[in-house]
């Protein structure tokens, strides 16, 4: 269990999936993708180390994942093989609403 | 961060064009990284940059987040000792600069200059390596001086975190295809720019950059570089839609998707004329401020379509308002006494959101308890949930404590048949403290007298809104991003108008 900073930027024990933390909850969460809880981007992996075969929902560079609540939301700076979850629950994809080229 | 993650997703794309030179998102990250190892070795607080757009920008934006310092864009357009007060404002900084802009300045202590050259010789040399900064969300990551028409220049803040959730908020990231291009004509200093440099990157879209704007050369750019998306200021695409008009010329830019349009009032016969001349692009008028990390508010493609072919008014009038809120802002209009006005009443515009800043270095934050900021600017929402602007509130005339916004008096002249441009402004009056005064050109050869266009607004807004005194002038005076200069034309009215209200009796 961590408390999560919007801001930290954390890897996956398991896979290549880095993230960083959007919005984060107000108390400690349990964090993981592809089964394993994820890890400060310092800390190594431990050699071997692959996803649960069950968690293999894969991350994409780019995507936004959040919790059915909306209350944790995250950005995927990596894409990997693991699946994202909190406290047991898988993340889903959460759509950019881009804007007509205001940009 | 962003940029990493363009470098990652598609490393030879090419980020950025400025004439002959070319630099690929892998590249820009290196020079990005290069740069940052060497302003932290210098020990700045900032990394400031005066000069007109060149690679040096977009690199330096990301080098000063790499390094975890501000990003400070300076208007090369300023005085010499506004220039030379805001650098001292930054010290110790690193400021990137051109030898003509810096030679006449005594650069304060404490900064070191370096020529653009220099900075894009060092940062493209072989790469040295370096850790990012923490990223905390909440350091600044670009500081932006106000125009300060009313007073020293303020320092608007931007945090991470409010251009982050701008970014995320409105652009997929790499939803750009590999052809697309957008062509970058506002200067670095407008947060215009800037927001043009964070979404390209993170939707992975080539820039291209034009230093000097005059219409002909953004066509013949536009044509040559195929571009398929743009920024303009008004006053430029006004100016694109004059030169098509004098030479007869097509626009003949066929890769042209959109245009997206901000910084001023928009007047409608330009904007209607675009939209002919240009007949397969999408417009978007974009309503921000600096800020509000840029845009709030949108009038999209389609309300543009609807808005010229429609015969019904209240559509019609819709291309002259900012649209609505972008879905993660939210907006309100309040009145005097802070409360919430419904459709059609006119009143301050405050917003809310994860992107608005709404901070000033030396003020801290004007965002209130429920985090509204105050944008100073007056308008109205339309029963259909537009948003109108009425000009700032500190051009609002108070007439005999009635509060009267220029806007509705500009709009309804703009109507006349032979005027061509106005500016409403207040005048100081003995019995009244303020009444309308109003500055107007004429369109070629179509007369109109003073009483002609009283009798115009008489016949369309309540008395208090007809103009007491009007001048005719050849052309309203600009500022290079368009917006009038209403305290220029306040002093054609003579002495500027002393507002007496609240000031006690017998003081001094």
């Amino acid at each position: 269990m961590k408390m999560l900073k919007a801001g930290t930027r954390l890897k996956s024990a398991v896979c290549d999936t880095e993230v960083m933390v959007i919005r984060a909850a107000a108390g400690e969460v349990l964090l993981a993708c592809g089964g394993a809880e994820m890890i400060a981007m310092d800390v190594p992996k431990a050699p071997g180390a692959h996803p649960d075969p069950d968690k293999t929902q894969g991350t994409l560079l780019g995507k936004r994942y959040a919790d059915a609540g909306g209350v944790v939301e995250l950005l995927c700076t990596k894409g990997g093989k693991g699946g994202l979850s909190i406290g047991g629950e898988m993340l889903s994809v959460k759509q950019a609403k881009p804007l007509p080229s205001s940009d | 961060m962003a940029l990493e993650m363009a470098a990652e997703c598609h490393p030879q794309r090419i980020a950025i064009t400025s004439g002959d030179f070319k630099l690929s998102y892998e590249g820009l990250l290196g020079a990005a990284r290069t740069a940052a190892a060497a302003v932290r070795e210098s020990g700045c607080r900032f990394l400031g940059v005066l000069d007109v757009n060149s690679p040096a920008v977009p690199i330096a934006l990301f080098a000063a987040a790499y390094a975890g310092v501000p990003y400070v864009p300076i208007n090369y357009r300023l005085t010499k000792p506004e220039l030379e007060e805001l650098i001292g404002r930054i010290a110790p900084a690193v400021l990137i600069s051109s030898e003509s802009l810096v030679k006449p300045l005594a650069i304060p202590a404490g900064v070191q200059v370096i020529t653009r050259e220099a900075f894009l010789h060092l940062a493209l040399a072989s790469e040295v390596g370096t850790t990012p900064a923490t990223g905390d969300p909440q350091d600044i990551a670009i500081q932006v001086f106000t125009s300060g028409t009313t007073g020293r220049p303020k320092a608007a803040v931007l945090r991470h975190e409010h251009l982050m959730s701008y970014i995320l908020g409105t652009v997929e990231f790499g939803a750009a295809a590999e052809e697309d291009a957008i062509l970058i004509a506002v200067p670095p200093y407008h947060i215009a720019g800037i927001s043009a440099v964070l979404s390209s990157s993170y939707a992975g879209r080539r820039m291209v950059q034009l230093t000097n704007f005059d219409a002909a050369t953004w066509l013949k750019l536009a044509r040559e570089e195929n571009i398929t998306n743009a920024f303009l200021v008004p006053t430029m695409l006004s100016r694109i839609v004059d030169h098509l008009v004098q030479t007869g010329e097509t626009a003949d830019v066929p890769t042209l998707r959109a245009i997206a349009y901000g910084g001023g009032k928009m007047s409608l016969s330009v904007i209607e004329r675009a939209i002919q001349l240009l007949p397969g692009v999408d417009f978007t008028n974009a309503y921000g401020l600096t800020e509000t990390s840029s845009t709030i508010c949108l009038l999209d493609p389609e309300d543009h379509r609807a808005g010229v072919a429609s015969d019904d008014p209240a559509v019609r009038r819709r291309l002259g308002s900012v649209g609505k809120p972008v879905p993660s802002v939210e907006i309100q209009v309040r009145g005097e006494a802070g409360q919430l006005l419904g459709a059609g009443e006119s009143g301050d515009i405050f917003v809310r959101g994860g992107q608005v800043a709404g901070e000033y270095l030396e003020l801290g934050s004007m965002l209130d308890a429920d985090g509204w900021f105050p944008t100073r600017d007056r308008g109205h929402v339309d029963e259909f949930g537009y948003l109108y602007l009425e000009g700032r509130a500190d051009d609002v005339i108070v007439r005999g404590g009635e509060n009267i916004s220029p806007g509705e008096i500009e709009d309804v002249l703009l109507g006349h048949p032979a005027v061509s441009d106005v500016a409403v402004v207040a005048v100081a009056d003995e019995q009244w403290g303020e009444t309308v005064g109003a500055v107007v050109v004429l369109r070629d050869h179509s007369p109109a007298t003073i009483a002609e266009l009283q009798d115009w607004v008489r016949e369309r807004l309540r008395s208090s809104r007809v103009p007491t005194k009007i001048r005719f002038a050849e052309q309203l005076p600009y500022n290079e991003m368009g917006k009038v200069l209403r305290r220029v034309l306040k002093q054609k009215f003579g002495s500027p108008a002393a507002r007496l209200v609240g000031r006690p009796k017998g003081a001094d």
